[in-house]
């Protein structure tokens, strides 16, 4: 056994060698963990109640200036102190919709490929009926029916994102699942379970790593889409897609408003995306 | 080839059944009482009981979801609870809207990406290149409705070129939607059209005809580009699905009539037979353009028409 876990130590710092080599790769790497550490330290320096949702009608609509950076909105509240706490909301969100998505694509992708036969004509076909609706405006159709809650946002999100795992998982299980270790494992007579968890899966991470980075991305951009429409998280917590729902109002004269939420969506999907490139290539030399 | 398109059409038939009956099923789990939306709430319990009897509220699940699909197949997609008017009527008259819209933003798409893809190919590693492949990553990046409120701020507000919204300037009005929308699907069709171009310029056959002396004109656009455009044709029809989610959030930003926006106002109205009608109309659009982008396909590679039977 012992063998086992050096060697997977050296794949992972080889892994991890060839990522840093990615200029790209690393320049998302470094973007999406400052904006992880913003994410973690916003709760902490700024107060909620006071600083984020609190209006402030003596100072409302105030362009960028030294005492807000980034401006104050229609009430009077601080752009930057709002698009940082934007961060905590839409980042752990997020992460937590595809740790969801990622649990039920795991289950039913890995039952798919491992089994075979009738199991996965059942699980596939009934993934095909979730994928024949564009994933957009199938997180719409259920917070429409819902309502707008953050546990709805990511029943909806985790649900338009499960079909995409579970193809995933069983495309990388079926080519698992023949190798001769998988053979060997079952020749000892090791479990359904302990085979797919222990010895296919491991071996099948790849494709799964990537994916998982880049539905963040996709979630993350979701949720600020049906926030934008008035369907995501609900006011007053601060969503950056929400942000500019309501900078709407106020572009003729406040153009401002429009601009740095849009930025920290773009930043956040942007270094996911490199992150996510990057990871491909690296976990994959041969796809280089 | 009319048999494959039957294959499909067939095989389409047991997806969108399936597709409704989901759809139904999230639907109905709507909490309040729909004949209280319909009526208001200062309605007499025997008004709400005559509505509900009126429009089958009180059947069970599988009645209802029998009786709807016996109007679907029919062509009448329910009864709106706001206006009592046809969903039907309400969702062709914006139908028109949305694939203007949905039309020119693929339009834009190709027309900006595929000179972008190549010319980034063919000049590899130069600052064009870089260029090009850092604004298409900054495309995929951007949310489209973000790119809509720039597009407006700059050419609406302050160049006051086009119109800030709606749909009834014509031509002038459907630019920043299209751009807005074709924009976020340019970037994915040139990163693909740069890849795939670059391997096929290192193919033995374009060595072969740059050997016989062509002019490089000619060896990239009758030789090269067409084997280069099959990886781009999948990449255009996998984005269908969020052009379709893309243009619900564009038609929101640019109060384009479009179906999406109609769907929004039936959500904000609390009218789920429109929602409902929204996205079935919605999915049988999705379904019908994948199968028109397997079909050209086949004219691109004939090598993938031969198996069309």
């Amino acid at each position: 056994m012992s063998n086992v876990s050096v060697k997977k130590k050296s794949q992972i710092a080889d892994v991890w060698k060839r990522l840093c080599r990615n200029k790209t790769a690393v320049l998302g790497l470094v973007i999406f963990g400052l904006l992880a550490l913003m994410a973690i330290i916003s709760p902490i320096v700024l107060d909620y109640e006071t600083q984020v949702i609190k209006a402030d009608y003596s100072s409302t609509l105030q362009a960028p200036s030294a005492a807000h950076w980034f401006g104050t909105d229609e009430l009077g509240r601080d752009i930057l102190f709002r698009v940082m706490y934007g961060s905590t909301v839409s980042l752990s969100i997020g992460i937590v919709t595809v740790i969801v998505a990622l649990f039920f694509g795991l289950i039913l992708g890995a039952a798919a490929g491992y089994y075979g036969g009738k199991v996965d004509m059942v699980i596939m076909r009934i993934m095909d009926i979730f994928l024949a609706i564009p994933g957009t405006l199938l997180a719409i159709c259920i917070v429409a029916s819902l309502g707008n809650s953050i546990p709805n946002l990511v029943i909806a999100q985790a649900v338009s994102s499960i079909p995409t795992f579970s193809r995933v998982v069983r495309g990388a299980v079926i080519t698992a699942r023949d190798a001769e270790y998988v053979e060997a494992a079952r020749a000892i007579g090791a479990k359904d379970g302990t085979i797919i968890f222990k010895e296919v899966l491991p071996n099948s991470l790849a494709p799964i790593i990537v994916q998982t980075t880049l539905q963040v991305a996709t979630v993350i951009l979701s949720i600020a889409g049906l926030s934008f429409i008035g369907l995501g998280i609900p006011a007053p917590r601060p969503e950056w897609g929400a942000m500019l729902s309501g900078a709407r109002a106020y572009i003729r004269d406040y153009s401002y408003m429009c601009l740095f939420p849009g930025l920290a969506i773009m930043t956040t999907i942007l270094s996911l995306n490199l992150l996510g490139d990057g990871l491909r290539d690296a976990l994959d030399p041969r796809l280089r | 080839m009319i048999k494959f398109i039957i294959k499909r059409l067939v095989a389409l038939i047991p997806v969108l059944l399936g597709v409704s009956l989901l759809v139904f099923f999230i639907l109905d789990l709507a909490p309040g009482d729909p004949a209280k939306t319909a009526l208001g709430e200062q309605a007499r319990p025997e008004e709400i009981e005559a509505f509900r009897e009126e429009m089958g509220l009180n059947n069970p699940f599988f009645v209802r979801y029998a009786d709807y699909m016996l109007g679907l197949v029919q062509g009448d997609l329910g009864t709106s609870y706001k206006t009592l008017d046809p969903v039907g009527q309400e969702v062709w008259a914006r139908l028109p809207n949305t694939a203007v819209l949905a039309l020119t933003s693929t339009v834009v798409a190709i027309l900006l990406a595929l000179p972008l893809g190549i010319i980034a190919a063919i000049k590899q590693n130069t600052l064009f290149d870089g260029i090009s492949m850092f604004v298409s990553l900054v495309g995929i990046s951007m949310p489209v409705f973000w790119m809509g409120l720039l597009l407006i701020l700059m050419f609406s507000v302050k160049l006051g070129w086009f119109p800030v919204a709606g749909a009834d300037q014509g031509i002038k009005s459907l630019v920043l939607p299209s751009f807005a929308l074709g924009f976020m699907h340019m970037a994915s069709i040139a990163r693909t059209t740069r890849s795939s171009m670059l391997e096929t310029i290192r193919q033995d056959y374009i060595r072969t005809v740059r050997a016989k002396g062509l002019p490089e004109k000619e060896i990239i656009l009758r030789h090269a580009l067409r084997n280069a455009l099959i990886p781009t044709t999948t990449v255009i029809g996998l984005q269908i699905g969020s052009m379709l989610g893309g243009s619900v959030l564009t038609e929101s930003v640019f109060s384009w009539p479009g179906i999406g926006r109609y769907m929004i106002q039936s959500i904000q109205g609390r009218d789920i037979p429109s929602v409902m009608g929204c996205i079935i109309i919605f999915a049988l659009s999705f379904a019908i353009i994948n199968l028109i982008v397997d079909l050209i396909y086949g004219f691109i590679d004939p090598r993938i028409k031969a198996q069309y039977k």
